[in-house]
């Protein structure tokens, strides 16, 4: 009797066990075919196609190994972009970190009107940069715009910002802080919120009671993470910059301005060049797996060791 | 000598006054504890006399020296907090050296490469650390001074709060609830520390609870808070024995001490709950008096009689050597509590009358506006024993 009843559970047992199994694959197929879709077959079709000579619409294409690659690195518009985008990211990121800290404690430390001075921050990361970056060729205009009119006004010297190659650069990096601003204030608000009242208290009480001392003792460890969070995001965004490039400079003047995602569009659509554009992605995409590999051990060690 | 002095401080946050006139003398060495339920001020009085918040009115005086315009640091005064405040990114040698490094040296010295080459600086760290060492090891934390406290149990981030407040030897330790984040077990065994690690240091603690057992078995006195003001301050014995009034009696002693309306009879007489007491002629009662009757102070009685209450035993809990009887007594919604010896367990059954002879001798009376009612200094019971 009981024997029979333990054969019986078995056979129940088994037969569960493969239908939920069933169920299972069931229910996680829809989302592994759209990742297949979208994301692993796209990305496997761009390292095939970053081996061939194809230009888009050719009926012909002919295998040709690591040739793109290496033409390439004799490329002076792709090196050009590859050292503008490092400048562009060395520029951006920073001063989105200072400003977005300095503004957030700011804002934190007034009592009134937080939310207004948050959501006037805030207000460029919601909007479209590319109605932003038409303003923006207002304001810099040469002689119209707002900047070299009030530069002049106060005796200051004026430029042409966005047709100089000293200055294009440096006039992006700007815009693109502006941009990234709002983010970092938000996040870094949301950190500071974070911040337990005890661990100022305790900081009075052991004589780090000065701004400095308070910033150095509570503050900014207490960010370190939030910080991290920042310096990723931002540094990813300003990686895949394109569209300020495209609409203000079109990588101008003389490739000063061009980056790595502008390189890509201009080779694979504007020249054609599909497999030159593809081995182009097939970089951008080494460069930012790369990065995001170490900023995640970099969060995992971090986190382990506090 | 006093160690603290509080002055009429009065205290509100926008239209909620928090503090109400309050003064207190703290004395030099000892372990005072300002006892009060959630939301009486207690923490916000702390906090005043560390000088995390600043009082509307009233003075405040830390070993003879008036504080109110210094800054915490310079008041001399430590604190543990009740989520200890350790600062994460620091370890425990680190933590505990930062109030010794605030003071010791200056902005300069305390920058991370320059300040190591400036004259002193390296003596000065030596000497820290060498505090920093001797304090942990008094705690029996030293082998924990590399760790971060993320990597700490609850009691050893309490110790390492306290060895924080200990290494500059402040005047006063202020504690904020220091053990109400630690498990019941923990709790028992960090009192006892508390109390051992104050004999030896002899210098003032202040420390907030709302727990009165820690209240009852650590303090010299116990400060207790109700609405804003001190309602009694006094040794746990004579807290819990000779409460000031109704409320303070209400709050100290679990279970509650019971509470019974009665009502004057003349000839000493009190008429309550069915039965009558017989108390002392000397008192003025007014109208309408409250009996409190702690639950220790009932006894098991075979038969109705004077000083005898009789009731409706609804259940019996059992905490161990004793157990709790409820009794519903006529005239009081809420029952009595009587507290009985275990072995009456057999002869009690849920539904039976129940016959409890007051113990008069322990007994309280309040008055209507909550006051108690005494003879003289307040020691002397107001009820009459009377022999059988």
């Amino acid at each position: 009797m009981s024997q029979q009843q333990v054969v019986v559970d078995r056979e129940l047992w088994v037969e569960t066990g493969s239908a939920e199994a069933l169920a299972g694959y069931a229910l996680v197929g829809p989302a592994l075919f759209l990742i297949l879709v979208l994301f692993i077959l796209p990305a496997g079709a761009v390292l095939a196609i970053a081996a061939t000579d194809w230009h888009l619409g050719a009926k012909t294409l002919s295998f040709i190994g690591t040739a793109n690659f290496t033409s390439l690195l004799a490329d002076r518009a792709f090196r050009a972009a590859l050292f503008n985008t490092a400048a562009y990211v060395l520029m951006v990121v920073p001063s989105t970190l200072v400003l977005g800290l300095s503004l957030a404690l700011l804002i934190e430390s007034g009592k009134s009107l937080r939310a207004f001075y948050r959501a006037i921050h805030f207000l460029p990361f919601m909007t479209s940069l590319a109605a932003m970056a038409i303003v923006w060729e207002a304001l810099l205009h040469p002689t119209i715009g707002l900047v070299n009119q009030v530069l002049a006004a106060v005796g200051l010297p004026t430029a042409n910002w966005l047709r100089s190659e000293t200055t294009v650069l440096p006039i992006l990096a700007v815009i693109g802080t502006w941009q990234s601003l709002g983010l970092a204030l938000v996040l870094f608000l949301a950190g500071l919120k974070a911040i337990p009242q005890e661990l100022y208290d305790a900081a009075e009480i052991d004589g780090a009671d000065g701004l400095l001392d308070r910033l150095q003792t509570v503050t900014l460890p207490s960010l370190a993470p939030v910080s991290l969070f920042v310096v990723i995001v931002v540094m990813l965004r300003a990686f895949a910059t394109f569209d300020i490039v495209q609409i203000l400079t079109k990588g101008g003047p003389d490739d000063a301005s061009v980056m790595l995602l502008y390189a890509l569009y201009r080779e694979s659509f504007e020249y054609l060049r599909t497999g030159y554009g593809a081995a182009i992605a097939v970089i951008f995409l080494v460069i930012v797996i790369a990065l995001a590999a170490i900023q995640t051990r970099v969060v995992n060690t971090r986190t382990s060791r506090s | 000598m006093v160690g603290v002095s509080v002055r009429g401080i009065s205290k509100s946050f926008g239209s909620a006054s928090i503090l109400n006139g309050i003064s207190l003398d703290i004395c030099d060495g000892e372990f005072l504890t300002l006892l009060g339920p959630s939301g009486c001020g207690k923490s916000t009085l702390l906090r005043i006399i560390a000088g995390l918040e600043q009082q509307d009115c009233g003075t405040i005086e830390v070993a003879g020296i008036k504080v109110d315009h210094l800054r915490p640091k310079l008041r001399d005064v430590a604190m543990v907090f009740q989520s200890y405040a350790l600062y994460p990114h620091l370890t425990v040698s680190e933590n505990m050296a930062l109030p010794l490094r605030m003071r010791r040296l200056s902005a300069w010295q305390r920058l991370p490469v320059i300040g190591a080459l400036l004259p002193n600086v390296r003596s000065v760290c030596t000497e820290i650390k060498t505090e920093v060492a001797r304090t942990a090891k008094a705690l029996g934390i030293d082998h924990l001074l590399s760790r971060k406290p993320s990597q700490l149990s609850g009691g050893q981030r309490q110790r390492v709060a306290v060895g924080r407040a200990m290494v500059r030897h402040p005047a006063v330790f202020l504690m904020d609830e220091p053990l109400s984040n630690l498990d019941a077990k923990l709790r028992v065994q960090m009192r006892g520390e508390i109390k051992e690690l104050h004999r030896r240091l002899g210098v003032t603690f202040v420390y907030v609870t709302h727990d009165q057992t820690e209240a009852m078995t650590m303090s010299d006195r116990v400060a207790v808070m109700l609405d804003g003001q001190v309602a009694q301050v006094a040794s746990p014995r004579q807290i819990y024995a000779c409460p000031a009034d109704r409320r303070v009696a209400e709050l100290i002693g679990a279970p509650k001490i019971n509470l019974l309306e009665a009502a004057p009879r003349g000839e000493g007489l009190l008429a309550i709950a069915g039965s009558t007491l017989a108390v002392d002629n000397v008192l003025d009662f007014g109208d309408s008096v409250t009996v409190g009757i702690r639950p220790e102070s009932l006894q098991f009685a075979d038969r109705a009689g004077l000083n005898t209450l009789t009731g409706r035993l609804r259940y019996v809990e059992h905490v161990g050597a004793d157990l709790f009887a409820y009794v519903d007594v006529p005239g009081s919604r809420e029952p009595l509590v009587a507290r009985l010896p275990v072995e009456l367990a057999s002869r009690l059954q849920s539904d039976q009358t129940l016959h409890l002879r007051v113990r008069c001798e322990q007994a309280l009376l309040f008055s209507a506006d909550g006051r108690r009612l005494s003879e003289g200094d307040g020691q002397v019971t107001p009820l009459r024993s009377y022999a059988e």
